[in-house]
């Protein structure tokens, strides 16, 4: 009674603030918004009994990677100059997407209907810190392996675009300045 | 009526388990602003706050009424919204951890079949928690990360330069030091083996050395080191550096709305005091006093939690003792020391911790 009284809570505060992301010009308040989002998600996570999984989803999209999205759009300080007319062809495509979204929930909501409905002991302790530590060291090592391999090398990748970038920039203004010195001489 | 009572019971025994907590929590950290107005005025050979009360005991209270009847001004070119949602945000999420905070230790003595109706039928022990989080590290560490929007959202909304660079400063400190300070606390989540806070005392008092400051010595030291640098203050205050910044991402506050980022940071402060008492100094933990009072009765959970809040309150007078007594540091200086000192010292700890844990648990 009361977890579903709090999941509509917080799944309507969760929709609420995923239409404001979208329909909202300033990216600044597009980025508040999805944090309201995860933040929801996140209590969601913890009326399911899943408090590891609620943690982590703040400490990590809630807590740095929108921060670091928001730090980006605080730098940029981005105008209200999308130009939509250029964007055309993304309604077509973004619109058979969501067909294709919603398809798929329909699907789910059908394949949940049908499955027999049965407790299992699994889900109690699902959501707990240990359960998920033996299933991801010893269940699921490969994926996890791979998943760790595949996010270094986007970090050595990253910081290597961005010195290679750096240093012809610095060039070029270097080059810009040296002419401009001969220019007024 | 008496099935409706006895479903509200649980909720009625955490709403005030939540008024006593933060009425506690918000009264020390009342009285730490006191101590630190104190304590820097003997430090350099002032009286500080005298006029208010016996030897100035009445300041915070005065200090109060005076934010509540300052005029709020709102800046003309700001973000209305965002403007009001910022420090709304701060406090909220510097004040949700005290939820997690273990005051002490279970009192399991009393018998609490006197409540009437029935309502204290097997209830064997009350916890001096409010609410038991299985990942109460995790849990405090990502709300005070969420913190970071309050400042950030200040600085931005508040459309001044002194403010942004404010925000900018703080998010980038504060994105750079929460990893080391996640890398620090990994170790004795290793050697506790749980993320649970009382799980983590419990394990202190089982394990050799009775404190993990003993065995984390370098990981207490990052933690302290990126505690000061979390919570703004000295030698990091660089958000707030006034003689560049005016007041930093507050420049533009006033009245009630700059008394909640105020409040924050020192409720911010106690926090990361209570991590630290908890993490390496046994939380309530008093080693020995289970031979004076039996475990589990009154006089324990008092003494142990009096122990608690007097360990938090060493921490915060070493806060007010570093700000009477060392200079800021320059920000290029803070982002090095940050990235290429502290993070490495951090890691360089959990490798060692891990391999240690590993051969003592084959």
């Amino acid at each position: 009674m009361v977890g579903t009284a709090l999941f509509f809570l917080f799944a309507g505060f969760a929709i609420m603030c995923a239409i404001s992301m979208v329909y909202h010009k300033n990216p600044l308040y597009s980025a508040i918004s999805l944090v309201g989002v995860f933040i929801s998600l996140s209590c969601i996570y913890i009326t399911l009994a899943a408090p590891f999984i609620a943690a982590v989803q703040i400490l990590i999209y809630a807590g740095a990677i929108m921060v670091l999205v928001v730090f980006v759009i605080m730098l940029l300080n981005l105008d209200d100059d999308s130009g939509p007319n250029r964007l055309k062809y993304l309604y077509t495509l973004g619109g058979g997407l969501g067909v294709v979204l919603l398809a798929q929930t329909f699907f789910i909501f059908y394949a949940v209907m049908r499955a027999s409905n049965v407790p299992s002991d699994q889900t109690l302790s699902a959501g707990k810190t240990l359960t998920i530590g033996q299933a991801m060291y010893t269940e699921y090592l490969l994926p996890v392996e791979i998943v760790g391999i595949l996010l270094l090398m986007a970090i050595i990748g990253s910081v290597m675009l961005a010195r290679r970038l750096a240093q012809p920039q610095l060039e070029i203004v270097v080059e810009r300045e040296s002419e401009l010195r001969n220019d007024e001489q | 009526m008496e099935a409706v009572l006895k479903t509200a019971f649980p909720f009625m025994v955490i709403t005030a388990g939540v008024l006593i907590g933060f009425q506690m929590v918000l009264m020390i950290v009342a009285y730490t602003v006191l101590a630190e107005r104190k304590v820097l005025g003997w430090m350099q050979g002032r009286v500080g706050p005298n006029r208010v009360g016996p030897w100035g005991v009445l300041q915070p209270f005065a200090d109060l009424l005076k934010f509540i009847f300052k005029e709020d001004i709102t800046p003309d070119k700001s973000t209305k919204f965002v403007y009001f949602l910022a420090p709304l945000v701060a406090l909220t999420c510097a004040l949700l951890p005290i939820v997690v905070y273990p005051f002490g230790p279970e009192i399991t003595s009393v018998d609490w079949s006197f409540l009437p109706m029935g309502l204290g039928e097997g209830v064997k022990a009350l916890p001096l928690t409010i609410a038991r989080i299985d990942v109460g590290v995790l849990f405090v560490l990502g709300i005070t990360s969420v913190g970071v929007y309050g400042i950030m959202l200040a600085g931005w909304s508040s459309n001044s330069k002194y403010s942004l660079m404010g925000g900018l400063r703080s998010s980038a400190q504060m994105i750079s030091y929460e990893l080391a300070m996640g890398a620090s606390v990994i170790g004795v989540v290793l050697l506790a083996g749980t993320l649970d806070l009382g799980g983590i005392i419990r394990a202190q008092q089982q394990s050799t050395f009775r404190w993990f400051i003993i065995p984390q010595f370098i990981g207490f030291v990052v933690f302290l080191i990126a505690a000061f640098a979390e919570t703004n203050r000295t030698p990091f205050d660089l958000p707030e550096a006034e003689t560049e910044l005016v007041a930093g991402f507050h420049t533009e506050y006033s009245a009630l709305k700059f008394a909640l980022f105020f409040m924050a940071e020192y409720v911010n402060m106690f926090t990361v005091s209570m991590m630290c008492t908890v993490l390496f100094l046994g939380g309530w933990y008093v080693p020995g006093l289970s031979h004076v009072f039996e475990v589990g009765s009154i006089p324990y959970a008092v003494v142990s939690h009096f122990a608690f809040i007097g360990k938090i309150c060493a921490f915060l007078f070493l806060y007010i003792w570093v700000r009477g007594t060392l200079p800021r540091f320059r920000f290029d200086q803070l982002m090095n020391f940050g990235w290429k000192f502290l993070l490495p010292v951090a890691l360089a700890n959990v490798i060692v911790t891990i391999i240690v844990v590993f051969f003592l648990n084959r």
